[in-house]
């Protein structure tokens, strides 16, 4: 038969009672932390999402000299412009207004952070999506066509931000960088492979 | 002043907090397996509150009239609506084309948000005027805030589902908002989006959030807010404690019970609240774009942006303050703020009197400026970021901030008027 004896409260021993309910809450609290992995892994892209963000191709022969072209890869517009020479100099002249002439704080691989943000001065390849709020900026090509001095670019209209045609952003726009550059690579002389570079696939 | 006082202990009481007569049969049955009358007895018609409450007390209990309809009808809006890229925005046009009904359910459910807002809204300004924040209602003024904050996830949330243009674009921004955070800000992104972008993902996550997540947050932070209210009572318009004067009973000498005196007075705010709530819903349920806006009326276009992007005129106050600063890390954290500051309030003002009738006049001109402020911010955040938008923008951010900024001083230095011992109060 069981021992229904009373226990005196003065023979409980509290403090071993204390550091039994403090592990026990411990180990639970830790438990929990596990727990919550695979609910906070599963907002992460799934295996088919990961698998469609494969590298995008573009025949460049397409793009004729000062026009743009759009492609998608991993659901960002990439803006592809063919750079005409009067296009490429007229990115130099107004470092002064800009806000990251040199590309210090700004998103692009390596081969791109240069004046031209470029691997070549023909081809200006970034991601169309305003580094403010993501909206797409519209293109401005034309020498003066927002104001007099307007040396033509890319130009937001949510909040109004302007980059200039390497995709650097002039002073008093919201946004605070230039236009991200995506990795991308020339298999050949006419194809353009947006996500992939000497480093493998983004 | 000429104000007449009655004498608390001759107001004839309903017997309510007398003995309860022994009763019978079913109900009986049921007091003794779950305390009904008790709970009655407690928080309805012995719960007291200030004999005086004005037309600035209906907005607390029409809110929770708007959270109903919005369950209601966002019940019966999940039974039609299907939540996914390719389904979403031609199963809200099903609804409101085809579902008999269906127009008036999903009408009813984004006027509804509207109402939540501006009911809110009214019920926030109270509190600011007759300080239902200070001491001891920090903590009720605390949960209400995260009832608002959860408002505004909902709302949000909701505003991207029917996945027009404005949906998407709206949630790019939002989205993005949560790039400027430190170290982690991109790959952040990626994980609340779900892919590389907003898409499928992103929108049947949202829905999970709008139905589930969220709505049962805010229903256990109403109850929150009420049990927090129950237990140190309501304000009122003179700020005065009801609660340091007692009858011989102990009951409140300026306090009336909340049933039936108060269910009754805001039965009557409901009629008035229905007849406005039924003319828009009826005859303008999209006020000129202002509840619902047209650009959403396309579906959404990750190639398309709108020519200018607004969020829904609740936010816009908001969204002002985001787009007056030139800098986008700056902008988010003004943003945060602007919505932060209010949990401050209990401790920024250091008044020695509670309500706005016996501030002095610095208090009344900042609370003035305050409310213009968030007007002129409001009608800014609907207009494009440019020119001379920008600048007033940033002069109404700048009295927006300065109101918190500066009420430890305005507060504590101004001179104020003797508060009286009891309510003041008309006998109608």
């Amino acid at each position: 038969m069981a021992d229904h004896a009373v226990v005196a409260d003065d023979e409980v021993d509290l403090s071993r009672r204390k550091f039994l309910t403090r592990a026990t809450i411990a180990t639970g609290a830790v438990g929990a932390a596990f727990a919550a992995v695979p609910f906070l892994e599963s907002w992460s892209p799934s295996e088919r999402t990961r698998a469609e963000g494969a590298p995008a191709e573009l025949d460049l022969a397409k793009v004729e000299p000062g026009q743009m072209t759009t492609v998608v890869w991993r659901r960002s517009p990439i803006y592809v412009v063919r750079r005409t020479p009067d296009m490429v100099a007229r990115i130099a002249g107004h470092d002064d207004q800009l806000k990251d002439p040199t590309s210090q704080y700004s998103d692009q691989p390596g081969y791109a952070k240069n004046p031209l943000r470029s691997r070549t001065a023909e081809f200006l390849v970034i991601v169309g999506s305003c580094t403010h709020l993501g909206c797409l900026p519209k293109q401005r090509f034309d020498k003066g066509e927002l104001y007099p001095s307007w040396p033509g670019g890319f130009f937001c209209p949510c909040h109004g931000s302007r980059f200039d045609l390497a995709g650097r952003v002039f002073d008093g726009s919201p946004a605070s960088t230039n236009l991200q550059v995506p990795p991308y690579s020339y298999p050949n002389a006419r194809t353009l492979l947006v996500g992939e570079d000497e480093k493998g696939a983004a | 002043m000429a104000v007449k006082t009655t004498t608390g202990a001759a107001a004839p009481l309903p017997a309510a907090d007398a003995a309860p007569a022994a009763k019978q049969g079913f109900w009986a049955w049921l007091n003794k397996r779950m305390p009904v009358d008790d709970f009655i007895a407690s928080q309805l018609t012995g719960y007291y509150a200030s004999k005086n409450l004005n037309f600035w007390y209906f907005f607390g209990s029409l809110s929770v009239l708007v959270l109903v309809v919005q369950l209601l009808s966002g019940m019966y809006l999940t039974m039609f609506y299907k939540s996914g890229e390719l389904t979403s925005f031609d199963s809200v046009q099903y609804i409101m084309r085809e579902v008999d009904y269906g127009w008036l359910i999903r009408y009813l459910h984004s006027t509804g948000a509207s109402a939540f807002f501006i009911v809110v809204y009214l019920h926030m300004f109270r509190a600011l005027l007759y300080g239902s924040y200070r001491a001891p209602r920090e903590l009720l003024w605390l949960i209400g805030m995260l009832v608002y904050l959860a408002l505004m996830a909902e709302a949000f949330l909701g505003y991207v589902l029917p996945w027009g243009n404005m949906s998407f674009w709206a949630a790019q921004v939002i989205v993005n908002l949560f790039s400027t955070v430190p170290l982690v800000g991109p790959a952040l992104v990626i994980w609340i989006s779900g892919d590389y972008g907003i898409a499928d993902a992103t929108l049947n996550r949202f829905f999970a959030l709008h139905v589930a997540v969220v709505p049962l947050a805010l229903l256990l932070l109403v109850m929150l807010h009420l049990v927090a209210l129950h237990q140190v009572g309501s304000n009122n318009p003179d700020g005065v404690e009801i609660n340091d004067r007692r009858r011989a009973d102990g009951k409140p000498l300026d306090g009336i019970p909340f049933h039936p005196y108060y269910t009754v007075k805001d039965v009557v705010g409901v009629g008035v609240f229905f007849v406005l709530f039924a003319i828009v819903l009826f005859f303008a349920p999209t006020l000129g774009g202002l509840f619902l806006e047209t650009t959403n009326f396309e579906p959404a276009n990750p190639l398309s942006t709108p020519e200018h992007i607004t969020p829904a005129w609740y936010f816009t106050p908001f969204y002002a303050i985001l787009r007056a600063v030139p800098s986008k890390g700056m902008g988010a954290l003004l943003l945060l703020l602007s919505v932060a500051a209010y949990l401050f309030l209990p401790w920024l003002d250091r008044s020695p009197v509670k309500s706005m009738r016996y501030k002095g006049w610095m208090s009344r001109t900042a609370l003035a400026l305050f409310t213009v402020s968030f007007v002129v911010l409001a009608y800014l955040g609907m207009q494009p970021a440019e020119g001379l938008y920008v600048v007033l923008a940033r002069i109404f951010a700048f009295i927006y901030f300065l109101y918190f900024i500066a009420m430890p001083f305005y507060t504590y230095f101004e001179k104020v008027k003797p508060v009286p011992e009891r309510v003041t109060y008309h006998a109608h």
